[in-house]
């Protein structure tokens, strides 16, 4: 016990010890990339609008005519103090982006993620438990097309049908102009906020703006939940305790619900997990369709101004949060499963 | 020669044979699929009524948001002005060409990288391992985001920028599975063999690692082309690929098409879509069917009939010869 213990510590800090590699990794590439691209930030985003001496000043303002070797050193040490640096176009600090946008993204996340689940795992269940029968033929070819139909289709088909034949739904947007004006921001996630507010025409305001990105996205990542079900439930299938239990003469619903599906479950939730980079870029085309205001509708709208600062702070603090995300998960599942550590 | 042209169609059609039931549907259906946009990429010059830049002929300016019939089979684009149908036919040119050649490159610097860094080991993997983890690790379509938003710059277009953001992405993925194989396999009986005869590190590495790792590569491939013509379609929507005056791509006109659709105007986004769809769609089920057949955890092989033969003479399949009992 102790043993297992000092190699489960062991595990959690060799883990942590690697954030140190991967963070500078990414951090560097972006860097290399953003930096030592020809042309400077400064007169892509803003060269014409303003006289070169303005330019000039703003260069110097952002340390941009400073070495490179410098430059590289200060954004390190930014990126180690989660400050990310500021925006060329509207002087906003990444910081600033990720406080006021951060949570819009957040509830469209958390959103999607239960309505993956709640359509991802039953219908994989079913479709490895029933294989090779038309349910699993449909499910498949329901989770094939959830993965071949990119978000931002799904999301145009959704407006022509639910927003614009049917009426049932707003276009686009996180709330209505009203709600956003009366729900004081306390928490930056405004559903949280109406509920605190005790505002029950806001809550069911943001909840019905929130219907149309969530399902778009937890389709996207349904798709995937299914896959990965059914594909466990098959090799659980095929373990010997099923057979075990089935020879045993338990009754065959019995088998599945207490050997079958708990047992192809638990790599799933890993697996699952690991979809955070999926999720990220889901939610990056689910915003800019719904004009949902989140980080990655603020990416979109800087790529289009061509603020290289703006494009770097917010890719840079992405890496990080998946980075962490991932030793996040690799440790709670060596808690979760002994066999993990090494 | 006619023989060994028979045992290599047979070794073509060998996983569809081997599949059953739904798999060998799937497989079919795949196929069948992308063979149709294979032809239609091919033969676009033919099924395109106009270019797909083409904003007038016979002198007259093609109407604008003309809806599907009449002389635009699928109605024509609110931008521009564009035939809807001639720019989903040309655009599965686009995502082909890109597609391909993105996933065949990446194959190509990745499959030989895996190899050679897992048989050598040393702090040449190391390096190498920690580098694609993290290029791995990244959401792809950041990092293809990243790469375009950089490299049109210094392409001056998006097709070139597109291909090289989508080669950066599968790269890591070919070399994980790769590198991996390559030190299971470094430890196996033949390959210590090989060296046991004194076979020098090339020869072990591109005779006998190589044939036994690339095994895994075609399912991978499929999967990732398919995840491929996906990202490459983001990255239009996102203004970041291919531009409209380079060529058609199904993503971009999807993006000019978002705001038509509260204005009632909808075959400008639905059917560049629908071929995203319909080929993403092939290329996964194409995917699956393989993978159906040569992941062995998931194989099922229908077993032939077989009755014992009588006592004293065995007679054994293909004529080979007869045993004596």
């Amino acid at each position: 016990m102790a043993a297992s213990g000092g190699s489960l510590a062991r595990y959690i800090v060799t883990r942590l010890l690697l954030i140190i590699p991967m963070v500078f990794i990414l951090t560097t590439i972006v860097f290399l990339l953003l930096r030592v691209a020809p042309g400077d930030p400064v007169s892509a985003s803003l060269g014409g609008r303003l006289s070169e001496e303005a330019l000039d000043q703003r260069r110097a303002a952002l340390g941009l005519d400073r070495p490179m070797l410098v430059q590289y050193l200060e954004y390190l040490r930014e990126v180690v103090t989660f400050q990310f640096g500021e925006t060329i176009t509207d002087n906003r600090s990444v910081i600033d982006i990720v406080k006021d946008n951060g949570g819009a993204t957040l509830t469209l996340s958390v959103a999607a993620f239960a309505v993956a689940l709640v359509i991802g795992l039953p219908l994989g269940l079913i479709a490895g438990r029933f294989r090779d029968t038309v349910p699993d033929l449909v499910i498949r070819i329901f989770g094939i097309i959830t993965y071949a139909a990119p978000v931002f289709y799904w999301g145009l088909l959704f407006q022509l049908l639910f927003v614009l034949q049917l009426d049932w739904f707003p276009v686009g947007g996180s709330a209505s102009p009203e709600t956003i004006f009366l729900v004081e921001d306390k928490t930056h996630i405004l559903l949280i906020d109406a509920i605190i507010a005790g505002n029950s025409e806001a809550v069911v305001d943001v909840l019905h703006h929130l219907v149309l990105p969530a399902v778009t996205l937890g389709l996207l990542l349904s798709g995937i939940f299914i896959r990965l079900v059914r594909v466990n439930m098959l090799q659980t299938l095929q373990g010997d305790y099923i057979e075990a239990a089935r020879a045993r003469g338990i009754k065959e619903s019995r088998v599945m619900r207490s050997h079958a599906f708990r047992n192809a479950l638990v790599p799933v939730i890993t697996i699952i997990g690991l979809q955070i980079a999926l999720l990220m870029s889901g939610a990056i085309l689910t915003e800019a369709t719904f004009n949902w205001p989140g980080i990655g509708n603020e990416l979109v709208q800087y790529i289009n101004l061509r603020d290289y600062a703006a494009v770097q702070g917010i890719i840079t603090m992405f890496a990080v949060v998946v980075v962490l995300v991932s030793i996040l998960i690799d440790i709670v599942n060596a808690l979760v499963d002994p066999r993990v550590r090494y | 020669m006619a023989r060994r042209f028979r045992s290599f169609g047979a070794g073509l059609f060998a996983p569809f044979r081997r599949t059953t039931g739904f798999g060998r549907w799937i497989l079919a259906a795949g196929l069948v699929l992308v063979a149709a946009f294979v032809l239609v990429a091919i033969f676009a010059p033919l099924i395109a009524p106009y270019d797909f830049n083409q904003i007038r002929a016979n002198g007259e300016r093609f109407p604008k948001a003309a809806p599907p019939g009449g002389d635009f089979l699928l109605g024509t684009t609110s931008f521009g002005s564009y035939d809807v149908f001639s720019r989903v036919v040309w655009g599965s040119r686009t995502a082909l060409e890109v597609v391909a050649i993105a996933v065949l490159l990446s194959l190509v610097i990745g499959v030989p990288l895996g190899v050679v860094s897992g048989f050598l080991g040393g702090w040449f993997d190391r390096v190498t391992v920690l580098l694609m983890d993290a290029l791995y690790a990244f959401p792809s379509l950041l990092l293809a985001i990243v790469f375009s938003f950089l490299l049109s710059d210094l392409f001056g277009g998006g097709v070139t920028a597109a291909g090289v953001a989508l080669i950066v992405i599968y790269v890591p993925q070919y070399f994980r599975v790769v590198r991996n194989t390559t030190v299971s396999a470094k430890e196996s009986t033949y390959v210590e063999a090989a060296r046991a005869i004194g076979a020098p590190k090339r020869t072990i590495m591109g005779k006998y690692v190589f044939g036994n790792v690339i095994q895994s590569v075609p399912v991978i491939g499929t999967l990732n082309a398919a995840d491929a013509i996906g990202t490459l379609a983001a990255l239009g929507f996102l203004g970041l690929g291919i531009q409209p005056n380079e060529a058609a791509e199904w993503g971009y006109d999807l993006n000019r098409a978002l705001p038509d659709a509260s204005a009632g105007i909808w075959w400008t986004g639905v059917f560049p879509g629908l071929a995203i769809v319909l080929l993403i769609t092939g290329v996964t089920l194409v995917g699956e069917g393989l993978n159906e057949t040569i992941n062995p955890t998931l194989r099922r092989r229908k077993l032939r009939p077989f009755t014992l033969p009588p006592r004293g003479v065995a007679t054994m399949e293909h004529g080979k010869g007869q045993v004596d009992l």
